[in-house]
């Protein structure tokens, strides 16, 4: 039963990742006063980027072949194991850490893959991106450990039951948590306010400008990794720290509902990221540290007030 | 969805827009991706372009995009007459974009040179420099002349995405 | 063979080392370098073979064994006791396999020693440097301890400034001399201390008699030991002849040093700390944690700012050792109010990663140490584009550098999750204090990891990667051995982190045969808070499922697409070796950020075409450096201190012969006026 729900969720996190970013995008543009493009029109764009032919420079090794294989693969691992629908009991890849870990992994590769290209774009991304990505580990990882402190077991899958269980008067630290970690979200899927996705001024990119000189299959595999890391961020955001409306049991009724409850959760979320693209500015790179460090700040004062 | 605060004021250009809508959809799958190139012109073509992903004709509702890299693009779009700096710099360009690709030449400069005809500090228009598929006439074209170029661009990327894919 | 190996294999290590020793010397003075060379290695190779089939006799069949060797060497009956429990025996298979891939790299390493040096009497410090090493982890009692401290400290000390025809080597072999007697000084005193206290040097003695001593003098002997090892570990403050000397000395000896020799002293801190004295007080702990944090940060952030490729592995070490030492010190305030269980999981996670840090590190030094050969230069900003000259080498740096930043499956992974779980254990059961050093122990240890990861994204990219700054003329791959070396590291990498589930249990036997206190060896090591536990392998196999599913589908949909090369986008513009982001410029960033800590200065030399009118630069040159915090506000005052004092003192030698009779007058009389008091 659970090799099964393992690959469902393999198929499904890929398969609704582009939805989410055509979503983003969609509110984006209703809130600009335009209609914008449809929501499935990521998925156009794959599908237009499998097909073309591709342009590799002959500066590049191998690490620039390899690396959207990789990247792709750690947020397929992933995928298994975040809590979508309902809590199943062992996931491997579901520890915290190896969750942190694991796209750090897929960091490094995208980084080392800028700094491939020879070009300078991608070596300056690769600078911002592996400083910003430095700085945020520390909010990510001791917000999710608050998140662990209070539900006392620290695998994703369990997490949520135990955390719905406590009632809310207790459960301040979870949301100064749920605030460091959402400011992760923003810097690790190169959001606003730390960086532009739609920008074409490299001077101000930092995940654009390592994948500039990817082409055809391999663009899209990049690109689809991002959103794949971006659905998988909103997962552990929305069912973790606002654990409620996961299923209990595996009857179909009860699925449907929480994979409904999901969804909802999900288009919330994506509506705040979407609210924030499109009412702040994007922050001058050294004013984005001070961000990371709040992030920081906040789930040391979480921990604090779980212990003491 | 809710209503969004879009309405839609240029008749002409919605009809126009419809037909590109479908266009794309049909001959491209409904994805292309443009980088503009100005190489040596006078930006008005480029002022054009952005405009047409503005909130009055949003461009981006027709599955058409601008890109950053020309890696990443299906189309170019080359406006202005090339000038000597900028003849090996194109020629890069259209060598970093990925098969199957178009090239466009927008204004009446990336034409034969516009009113810089003759010049000695241009290397010709932009067909001297780098294959053509389509030119768009006009200093610079009207957003509906752009969009009825769009057109034909989609339909003849279509085919060669067709021959390519045989 | 297992008998044989109970019985002699001790003996066999030493023979191998001392004949390699005198063979070294032999063949050296006869001329013959080369075969000096290679014997001297070859011995050294099999003495680490032997030691490290010995080592895993005493671990895995024998149990602790006491060797008592009666020559007196004119000191005393007992000077030649060896003790090898299994601390000693874990540590000596860290140095043998250290020592065999080091061996092996060293083969063929010394070619281009050839001619411009001597190399007897490398080969004769090589071996020493090896004993000296064992005998460090294996003496039984305090005197023979200290004299193979003092002889490992001499050996490498020759060894690093083997290339001395530089002058740099050799005031960085100076500095490392300087500190290294500096803190065996507080190592005699901590141990004459001991003696006072226990009447013995024997360690079973002073096991026995360290409950006795009264508190103060514990904390004194600790603090002595704290300090004097510290020094040898290279933790900040008192690191600074590492980024010196490690360097310095030629690319196997510094994988020795950096791989084992700083963890003899971590070695020496679980004696003095978790066996000797297993009741040492949250204090210390919290103390150990302390500086530990400092050292991660602060040795990450000085490697970030580094351009020579073997400074910045040197800043890692020190990075390593905060790490180890932050579950050392979880370890002993667990042990101080009696969790025993978790204070097991702390001390398992430290010693883990000892043998990681030994491993990868060691792997990192011996392929750098092929990038200097082939680039003859250390300089990171005149590397790049290696990975198509050096592609093999690229790979095992390439592993190093992921297990170094503890990226899953990899081996740094698994101990750096072991030192998070106890830090967070610790977080939720200690007292308040022992919480919010916890917390900032555990801060630490999160920054570093990504930190560490940054910068061998940079190591890595301005190395091998892209197009070369500078142009490589007969650059070449490493010797066969050489790889054969780095390979055998790279694999134990892989399996020490996939296979961490089957390992961690025998290093968690290690600490059985520590101290008066029971110890409790969890049934699984790997287990976290909540009884959830990892498996590595179950993540290693979803990472290759995941990646190879990718490439299936993509060959799938995307069939047969044409590739064709063409050359980088550079948006038109002619692309030059200038325009690649250089390692400085990588880490520029992050020094800015914390730049509060760090103190960056820019040096800016430009070239202007014409004096005149200063438009047009012809040339540029950009050097960031970082102020040395520790030079500038610990070692300039102290050195004035001394030199004011000096200064003073000097008052009292006037020349005179009559002042100096008086002087002699006046301690008799008040002498004479004590002794009869």
């Amino acid at each position: 039963m659970e090799t099964v729900f393992y690959t469902l969720q393999w198929i499904a996190v890929p398969l609704l990742s582009p939805g989410v970013l055509g979503l983003i995008r969609k509110i984006k543009a209703y809130m600009q006063g335009r209609r914008g493009a449809s929501i499935v029109q990521p998925y156009r764009d794959l599908a237009k980027l499998f097909k073309k032919d591709e342009v590799v420079s002959p500066d590049n090794s191998w690490i620039f072949s390899a690396a959207p294989y990789i990247v792709f693969g750690t947020t397929l691992a992933l995928a298994g194991s975040v809590p979508l629908v309902a809590a199943f009991p062992f996931a491997p890849t579901g520890d915290i850490l190896i969750f942190v870990y694991l796209l750090a992994a897929g960091t490094f590769f995208l980084a080392l893959a800028g700094m491939d290209t020879g070009g300078g774009f991608g070596g300056f991304g690769s600078s911002r991106e592996m400083m910003i990505a430095a700085l945020s580990e520390g909010g990510l990882i001791l917000a999710l450990v608050a998140a662990s402190f209070l539900a006392g077991a620290n695998n994703l899958a369990i997490m949520p039951d135990a955390l719905s269980a406590i009632p809310l008067s207790e459960l301040l630290p979870l949301f100064l948590a749920a605030g460091a970690f959402f400011i992760s979200l923003l810097s690790e899927n190169a959001r606003y306010p730390v960086d532009n996705p739609a920008t074409h001024l490299e001077l101000t990119m930092v995940h654009e400008a390592m994948i500039l000189e990817y082409s055809g299959p391999k663009l899209a595999l990049m690109e689809w990794a991002a959103s794949n890391k971006l659905l998988i961020f909103i997962a552990v955001f929305v069912n973790i720290f606002f654990p409620w409306g996961l299923a209990s049991s595996l009857a179909p009724a009860a699925l449907s509902l929480a994979l409904g409850i999901f969804l909802l959760k999900a288009c919330a979320a994506a509506f705040a990221i979407a609210f924030i693209e499109s009412t702040m500015a994007k922050f001058r790179i050294f004013r984005v540290p001070d961000l990371l460090f709040t992030s920081f700040v906040l789930s040391a004062i979480a921990i604090l007030l779980i212990v003491l | 969805m809710p209503r969004s605060a879009f309405v839609a004021r240029d008749k002409e250009f919605e009809i126009l827009g419809e037909r590109l809508r479908e266009t794309v959809f049909s001959s491209l799958k409904g994805s292309l991706a443009i980088r503009e190139v100005a190489a040596g012109s006078s930006n008005a073509e480029e002022l054009e372009l952005t405009a047409l992903g503005n909130a009055y004709y949003d461009i981006e509702r027709f599955g058409i995009r601008f890109v950053a890299s020309p890696r990443h693009a299906d189309a170019l779009f080359v406006s202005g007459p090339v000038s000597r700096n900028m003849a090996e710099p194109l020629r890069r360009t259209y060598e970093a974009t990925p098969d199957p690709k178009i090239v466009v030449a927008i204004g009446d400069g990336a034409i034969d040179g516009g009113i810089f005809k003759g010049s000695y500090a241009i290397a010709g228009g932009v067909k001297d420099v780098i294959p053509v598929d389509i030119e768009i006439p006009g200093d610079p074209p009207s957003p509906q002349a752009v969009i009825t170029a769009m057109l034909t661009v989609a339909e003849r990327l279509g085919q060669k995405r067709e021959s390519t894919n045989t | 063979m297992i008998d044989f190996l109970t019985q002699f294999g001790f003996f066999t290590t030493f023979a191998c080392f001392l004949g390699g020793a005198a063979i070294a010397l032999a063949y050296g003075a006869w001329g013959a370098d080369h075969e000096s060379w290679i014997l001297s290695h070859f011995f050294a190779l099999s003495g680490c073979v032997v030691g490290l089939l010995f080592a895993g006799t005493v671990l895995f069949s024998s149990g602790p064994l006491s060797v008592h060797l009666p020559i007196t060497l004119g000191i005393g009956p007992d000077i030649l006791t060896f003790h090898i429990d299994n601390l000693a025996a874990f540590f000596l298979a860290a140095i043998s396999v250290v020592g065999i891939a080091a061996s092996l790299f060293g083969i063929g390493y010394g070619k281009h020693f050839l001619g411009t040096y001597r190399l007897g009497g490398f080969g004769f410090f090589y071996n020493v440097f090896l004993a000296s090493m064992v005998v460090v982890v294996t003496a039984g009692n305090g005197f023979l301890f200290l004299l193979a401290w003092e002889a490992m400290a001499i050996a490498s000390y020759f060894l690093v400034i083997f290339e001395r025809r530089e002058a740099k080597n050799i005031s960085a072999g100076m500095l490392y001399l300087l500190i290294s007697q500096l803190g065996a000084g507080f190592l005699f005193a901590a141990f004459l201390i001991l003696f006072r206290y226990t009447g013995s040097w024997d360690f079973e003695a002073i096991r026995l008699g360290a409950a006795g001593i009264p508190l103060i003098a514990q904390n004194i002997i600790l603090a002595l030991a704290l300090i004097g090892f510290s020094s040898k570990a290279g933790v900040i403050p008192l690191h600074i002849w590492l980024p010196e000397a490690h360097p310095a000395a030629p690319s196997h000896v510094s994988a020795l040093m950096s791989g084992v020799m700083i963890k003899t002293a971590i070695f020496m801190l679980i004696r003095f700390f978790i066996d000797f004295f297993p009741g040492a007080g949250l204090s210390w702990g919290l103390i150990i944690i302390a500086l530990a944090a400092v050292s991660c940060l602060l040795g990450v952030l000085y490697a970030l700012s580094e351009h020579d490729i073997k400074r910045l592995l040197a800043f890692h070490s020190v990075e390593n050792i905060g790490i180890i030492l932050l579950g050392l010190g979880a370890s002993i305030s667990f042990f101080s109010l009696g969790y025993n269980v978790l204070a097991t999981l702390a001390l398992v996670a430290a010693l883990y990663h000892t043998i990681n840090h030994a491993l990868f590190k060691a792997l990192l030094f011996l392929s750098a140490g092929s990038v200097v050969a082939a680039t003859r230069t250390r300089n990171m900003e005149e590397y790049g584009g290696l990975i198509k000259i050096m592609p093999y080498t690229a790979f095992f740096f390439l592993i190093g550098a992921i297990a170094i930043s503890g990226l899953p499956p990899f081996n740094g992974f698994v101990s750096e999750w072991m030192t998070f779980q106890s830090l967070f254990a610790g977080i939720m059961m200690l007292p308040v204090i022992a919480k919010i050093v916890f917390l900032i122990g555990a801060s630490s240890l999160a920054f570093t990891g990504g930190l560490a990861a940054a910068c061998f994204v940079k190591a890595f990219g301005a190395i091998f990667l892209a197009r070369p700054r500078h142009e490589h003329r007969g650059a070449h791959e490493s010797s066969f051995l050489g790889l054969v070396g780095m390979g055998l590291l790279a694999l134990l990498c892989a399996v020490f982190g996939i296979a961490a589930g089957a390992i961690a249990p025998v290093v968690a036997r290690v600490a059985e045969s520590l101290s008066i206190i029971p110890i409790e060896i969890p049934a699984a090591p790997l287990q976290a808070l909540g009884g959830t536990s990892i498996a590595m392998p179950s993540v290693a196999l979803v990472a290759m499922i995941g990646i190879a599913l990718t490439g299936a589908v993509v060959w799938i949909v995307a069939g047969r697409r044409k590739i064709v090369v063409s050359r980088t986008w550079d948006c038109g513009a002619p692309l030059t070796p200038r325009m690649e982001i250089t390692a400085t410029g990588f880490s520029r960033s992050i020094i800015m950020v914390f730049r509060g800590l760090l103190r960056p200065s820019v040096q800016t030399d430009v070239e202007f075409h014409d004096s005149q009118t200063r438009y047009f630069t012809k040339r540029k040159e950009v050097q960031l450096s970082l102020t040395d915090m520790y030079y500038a506000y610990l070692y300039r005052p102290a050195i004035t201190l001394v030199e004011h004092s000096s200064r003073h003192a000097r008052r009292i030698q006037t020349g005179n012969l009559s002042t100096y009779l008086l002087y002699m007058f006046l301690t008799t009389i008040t002498l004479l006026f004590w002794a009869l008091r």
